[in-house]
């Protein structure tokens, strides 16, 4: 007889979390030595590169215990970014229990309470694991005080452990089979299946991967989607082990995969139930909260005829990242393309990079902006979310824009420069709190829009680090908002335009010259850059044309090399985009928001 | 069909200088290794292409080669290649090297255009540039020419580098028109990949011109040369009359057939260009071992050939046909604007370059294409 027992590991960014999932891997014996690599279950080439991960990840571990009790582990990888709670959520509804990393030296972080919260909320078994006791900083007493004070958990259950040395592993897997209760639905009754992640396979279709809250399923069964009735035939299941694994059924408790021929990727909607088409349940399983976005940015296609493709390359997209919101757009300069809603400013990078990497998508994005809203003159509302409809001025009655609550912690010493950083982004209320000795909690409201500015890299920068971050949405509050609008030799470049307050107007629009100054190319002809608000020109700069660009020789032995040039240099021109007479490369319209640690 | 040319590659000098990037030995040790090898190689071109109207024979330097050597090789090409009977015959040579009997045998041997390297006539830039000959060696030299009663001398000039003042500059210019010479060659010193210049430049030793001080340059000898009566044709060439234009040079840029010898050259037939080893070493022992010494051949595309025409017609006054561009509205539109701010004209349906158009002709060829 074998034991599920289905767990998560909940932490804040960097405590170690896949490092810690790497050991239970390695454990249990999954893999042996030579397949084995950091990061095991961060598959996505730009989770190794940044060292984070993105995207949840389930994988079964095979476990014996001392007792010689079989045991099958399902652990579902977190992401551990504000910007991913989402993913977070929605792995925590396919468990019973949590692992909630903390490190030692570091102690506890913002996303350490956001995600605790969490999963009190889904009444989950919560184990405290205190990670990297190796580290010479290291700090149990102090960590234990903090999970007593701070978490309001028994630190005496807490489990010490460094992932990195692999101490103390053991004592995790008997926490996780002694502690985590098993699955309590029935085996028996229809079929009911959570939906927590898709992903597109060319070969197989859509594969659904789910928990089994009752029943089960094996291939031959045509399941049905409760939401809009599909019906499809199941032609595989079973487990992930690193790879998928065939099984002969997938049963109640179980995390695992279907595979059932689904090909069009809008079938298949993350928090859906699946059930028996024969024998359907009463009533679909509760779903997931609906994400709502924070971040909005047009995505186009460099050039105008691969929108088709990027329409195709973003449903696949979301297949895999539900949070992701878009819908059609089209812009003067950068022709058609997609208005899209992203949870964070990581997530809207992310998104971009995974675009362009595994979908092969040449995209240019506009700057991000947050949801504003516009009481007008003529008692009328309007939502804006693109600079493009800002409305005319005259009309505006009230301008409001989206405010947080900022939750940062920090050590005492830094609360100088994270106090002027607030202040610098317009943040207000301040409140200050003393959670234990040598910390402080500073909270403060700010404006969305000052927060998906760069404003958690400043934050790593200011603290060296130290300072740990998570915001929730707070309310509308009124500002003076105007629409800054670029002018790129003389012509307005509708992608450019930003809506900001107007006494951060001319900062802003200095330094996006000063960007645009350092990105696009010099030409034949000089290129003023201007930021224009309504007629009034508030900043500006030049890029000098080429006063001389030619070799002094070509004669036979020359020609070969120079067409060779000219080849790349045509192949870079195609992944530009012309405005009217000026090519902009699509790092331009990146660098107005990206940060730049100055 | 114009008819093709043929070029020499005769890779020894005396000395190196430290700006140039073509490959050339500094000693002559391998000079008869060097010349049996190119007879082999002279023989396996032997009826491949049409009747040769232009001999160039460049390097290195072709006149450090002794006088027999030099009979040598003119000989095997007369007798295996066939010639047009006015066919231009240009040979680079170093004003060190132009002793009396070498001028002569350059004469005798059928050479009826001398290329001079001069470069300056300031010895104190001579200097600086490694040449290995004085101002007054110049000077003999294209006395010595004239006296033999050359009538197509060319003289090759270096300008736009630290230490070269503008006067300097003038001053070399007009003491080579004194010579009344029916071309010159203005070269706005580059630093070539792997030359001792390169290399200083890269530690910051030796630093370029700014741009706007080239620019300036640039346009000011123009202005003085043509001011003079020359043409300037190309962007570093100038000649009296069309007639003296180099004949030669201009096949490179018009996609003309061309054949070339020696370790290094090129040549170009059709749509195929090919070219040798660049080490004596290696193009010897191909040869010897009866193969042909030839590293790498590539087939242009129509579209490669489309983008060489408009690039290196962009290069001379010439300029390129409009049947190369297409009928895009776009590109028709970056040519209108190319014109209004006085880069290119359109003339008898060719797109030509201005002179400041020349001033960037790197660039210029992209706008011809999306």
């Amino acid at each position: 007889m074998t034991e599920i027992r289905n767990f998560s590991i909940i932490a804040h960014i960097d405590h170690g979390k896949s490092t810690l999932a790497d050991r239970l891997i390695q454990w249990t014996g999954l893999v042996d030595e030579r397949n084995f690599r950091d990061q095991i279950l961060d598959n996505m080439e730009i989770e190794r590169e940044r060292g984070i991960t993105i995207k949840s990840q389930a994988v079964t571990l095979p476990y014996v215990n001392s007792r010689g009790e079989h045991f099958e582990l399902n652990l579902v990888d977190t992401p551990g970014h504000v910007d991913f709670s989402y993913e977070v959520s929605r792995a925590l509804a396919s468990c019973e229990g949590v692992l909630l990393l903390i490190d030692a030296a570091q102690g506890v972080e913002a996303q350490t309470v956001a995600n605790l919260y969490a999963a009190v909320e889904h009444d989950l078994v919560i184990i405290p694991v205190i990670n990297k006791i190796d580290l010479p900083s290291a700090d149990i007493d102090m960590v234990k005080e903090q999970i007593e004070v701070e978490l309001g958990l028994d630190s005496d259950m807490a489990i010490l452990c460094s992932a990195k040395q692999g101490t103390g592993i053991q004592e995790v897997l008997d926490a996780i089979t002694n502690r985590i209760p098993p699955p309590k639905e029935g085996a028996h009754g229809p079929l009911s299946a959570l939906i927590f992640d898709a992903q597109y396979d060319p070969f197989r279709g859509t594969v659904v991967i789910c928990r089994i809250f009752s029943g089960r399923v094996r291939p031959g069964d045509t399941i049905r989607l409760m939401s809009n009735g599909a019906t499809h035939k199941v032609e595989d299941v079973g487990i992930f082990q690193l790879k998928r694994k065939s099984r002969e059924n997938l049963s109640c408790g179980e995390v695992g995969y279907i595979i059932a021929g689904i090909k069009t990727v809008s079938d298949v909607r993350v928090g859906d139930t699946i059930t028996l088409d024969s024998d359907p349940i009463a009533s679909p399983l509760q779903g997931f909260k609906d994400v709502k976005p924070v971040v909005f940015s047009s995505v186009y296609p460099v050039s105008s005829d691969d929108y088709i493709g990027l329409a195709d390359a973003l449903e696949k997209y979301k297949l895999n990242d539900a949070a992701l919101v878009f819908q059609k757009d089209s812009s003067a300069a950068l022709g058609m393309g997609f208005r899209c809603g992203f949870l964070g400013l990581l997530h809207l990078e992310i998104v971009q990079e995974r675009l362009e990497r595994e979908f092969g998508q040449s995209i240019i994005m506009t700057v991000p902006t947050v949801l504003y809203r516009f009481l007008l003159t003529n008692g009328k509302t309007v939502n804006v979310d693109n600079p493009l409809y800002y409305p005319d001025p005259v009309t505006i009655e009230k301008a409001l824009e989206p405010y947080v609550k900022a939750t940062i912690i920090i050590p005492e010493r830094y609360m100088g420069a994270v106090m002027d950083l607030c202040l610098e982004r317009r943040g207000v209320n301040s409140k200050l709190n003393y959670p234990s000795q040598g910390r402080i909690e500073i909270q403060f409201d700010m404006p969305l829009a000052e927060i998906i500015y760069d404003f958690y890299d400043r934050l790593k920068t200011v603290t060296q680090g130290y300072g740990s971050f998570d915001y929730d949405l707070l309310d509308y509050r009124e500002n003076d908002l105007v629409k800054l609008d670029i002018l790129v030799n003389g012509e307005r470049v509708d992608a450019l335009s930003q809506i900001v307050q107007r006494e951060r107007a001319r900062p802003r629009a200095l330094r996006a010259c000063e960007k645009l100054k350092e990105e696009i190319p010099r030409h034949l002809f000089k290129i003023p850059i201007q930021g224009v608000i309504g007629g009034t020109i508030i900043a500006r700069s030049t890029i000098s044309p080429f006063r001389k660009d030619v070799t002094a020789k070509c004669y036979g032995g020359d020609i070969t090399r120079k067409r060779k040039l000219l080849e790349k240099q045509k192949k870079g021109k195609k992944r530009m985009k012309m405005i009217g007479s000026v090519t902009i490369p699509q790092s331009a319209f990146v660098s107005l928001f990206k940060t730049d640690n100055t | 069909m114009q008819s093709p040319g043929l070029y020499v590659h005769i890779p020894f000098c005396r000395v190196k200088c430290p700006y140039c990037g073509f490959y050339s030995l500094a000693s002559s040790s391998l000079v008869p290794r060097w010349l049996k090898a190119f007879k082999k190689e002279v023989l396996c071109y032997k009826d491949r292409f049409e009747c040769f109207d232009s001999l160039y024979l460049g390097g290195g330097t072709p006149t450090v080669l002794e006088i027999r050597d030099l009979e040598t090789m003119m000989e095997h090409l007369f007798i295996h290649f066939r010639f047009d009977q006015d066919t231009e015959i240009t040979i680079e040579a170093n004003p060190a090297d132009m002793t009396r009997e070498k001028t002569d045998c350059v004469r005798a041997v059928g050479c009826n255009r001398v290329n001079l390297g001069v470069q300056s006539f300031n010895d104190r830039e001579l200097l600086f540039l490694g040449r290995n000959h004085t101002a007054k060696d110049a000077v003999r030299a294209l006395d010595q020419l004239r006296a033999s009663g050359c009538t197509n001398v060319g003289i090759d000039l270096i300008y736009g580098f630290k230490g070269q003042s503008l006067k300097g500059w003038v001053d070399t210019l007009k003491q080579a028109l004194a010579f009344q010479p029916e071309h010159l060659s203005c070269y706005q010193l580059t630093f070539e990949k792997k030359t001792p210049f390169w290399r200083m430049k890269e530690r910051g030793e030796l630093r370029p011109l700014k741009e706007e001080k080239e620019e300036a340059l640039f346009l000011m000898t123009s202005q003085f040369l043509e001011d003079k009566g020359y043409l300037h044709y190309e962007i570093s060439n100038f000649a009296r009359e069309p007639v003296y234009y180099s004949r030669h040079n201009l096949k490179y840029w018009d996609h003309t057939p061309y054949l070339g010898l020696g370790p290094s050259a090129h040549s170009f037939q059709g749509s195929t260009r090919w070219w040798n080893f660049r080490s004596v070493k290696r193009y010897c022992e191909a040869l010897e071992g009866r193969r042909a010494p030839v590293e790498e051949s590539e087939e242009l595309t129509k579209e490669q050939m489309r983008l060489e025409a408009i690039a290196l017609g962009l290069r001379t006054r010439q300029g390129f046909s409009c049947g190369e561009t297409s009928y895009d509205p776009a590109l028709l539109d970056a040519l209108a604007r190319l014109q209004d701010s006085g880069f290119l004209r359109v003339i008898n349906g060719r797109v030509a370059p201005t002179t400041k158009g020349f001033l960037v002709a790197d660039r210029l060829p992209l706008c011809f294409f999306p």
